[in-house]
């Protein structure tokens, strides 16, 4: 008889769609990922891409609207980390994804840009981005590889 | 929003006493730096060595910064993080600022 070893339960958070709640719930889900063996780097990317997609629902999916909740929900699988971002706001244009072009450099200085980095660094630290519309929620679903994988529950 | 400044002989080195610059800050840290270099003339050492988050909201604050001294006043950076290196080596930042590893190496480096 072979016994599955017991993955990690699911980490979820739900909270009101502003930039310092959102601060808040990014550090309380990577306080609890961080107790899991996943490394600086993988660490480091998964906060990154959950900051670009939450500010962009912030500042976007919800902008004008006077208050919306997000939910973000970490599911652990073998080698993998599933995140699912959903929220009540506006749907993106044409009900897709950006291209994700990052913002050019080869500027004039003047020119710099001081924005349109957020899509272009979501796709490229992930291994993949799916969004649907269903009914009147978005939901992004982004798959991360971890190199390590997670280590079974071994406290349950 | 918390940053500090010292004159290191010719250098302005303005220090970012905050663990993470993004989009919840970006606006104060465009406002602090505008207050703290509009006081000088130096080129100017923003030093990130605390810093070990900024997301792209952080970083166009930096490049807002730093196009707001202008491009006659050079602004170099310093001490920055893996995961904030990360950000600027991705889109290609690290090609537009002069990074160093420490203040002591920017210093050494503009004496020479």
């Amino acid at each position: 008889m072979t016994i599955e070893p017991k993955l990690h339960p699911p980490i979820e958070v739900s909270f009101a769609a502003d930039e310092t709640a959102a601060r808040g719930a990014i550090l309380k889900i990577m306080q609890a990922l961080n107790a899991r063996a996943i490394s600086p780097d993988e660490s480091g990317r998964v906060e990154l891409v959950m900051a670009e997609v939450i500010n962009n629902v912030v500042e976007h999916a919800y902008a004008g609207k006077l208050q919306g909740q997000i939910t973000i929900r970490c599911t652990h699988r073998p080698g993998a980390l599933d995140v699912q971002i959903t929220d009540q706001g506006r749907p993106f244009p044409d009900i897709q994804l950006p291209d994700g072009v990052c913002a050019s450099v080869d500027t004039d200085f003047d020119d710099l840009p001081e924005g349109g980095f957020g899509w272009f660094l979501i796709f490229q630290l992930t291994e993949g981005v799916q969004y649907t519309r269903d009914q009147d929620t978005n939901k992004l679903d982004i798959k991360f590889d971890l190199a390590q994988g997670a280590p079974p529950d071994q406290t349950a | 929003m918390n940053l500090t400044t010292t004159q290191s002989g010719e250098i302005q080195v303005i220090t970012v006493n905050e663990a993470r610059i993004d989009a919840s800050v970006a606006i104060q840290f465009k406002d602090a730096m505008r207050s703290i270099s509009d006081e000088g003339t130096s080129r100017i050492l923003l030093d990130l060595s605390q810093v070990d988050f900024i997301d792209s909201s952080g970083l166009g604050a930096i490049v807002a910064a730093m196009k707001h001294i202008g491009s006659a006043r050079k602004m170099d950076l310093s001490g920055l993080t893996p995961n904030v290196d990360k950000v600027f080596r991705l889109t290609r930042m690290d090609t537009i600022f002069g990074i160093h590893p420490s203040i002591e190496h920017a210093v050494a480096q503009s004496a020479g």
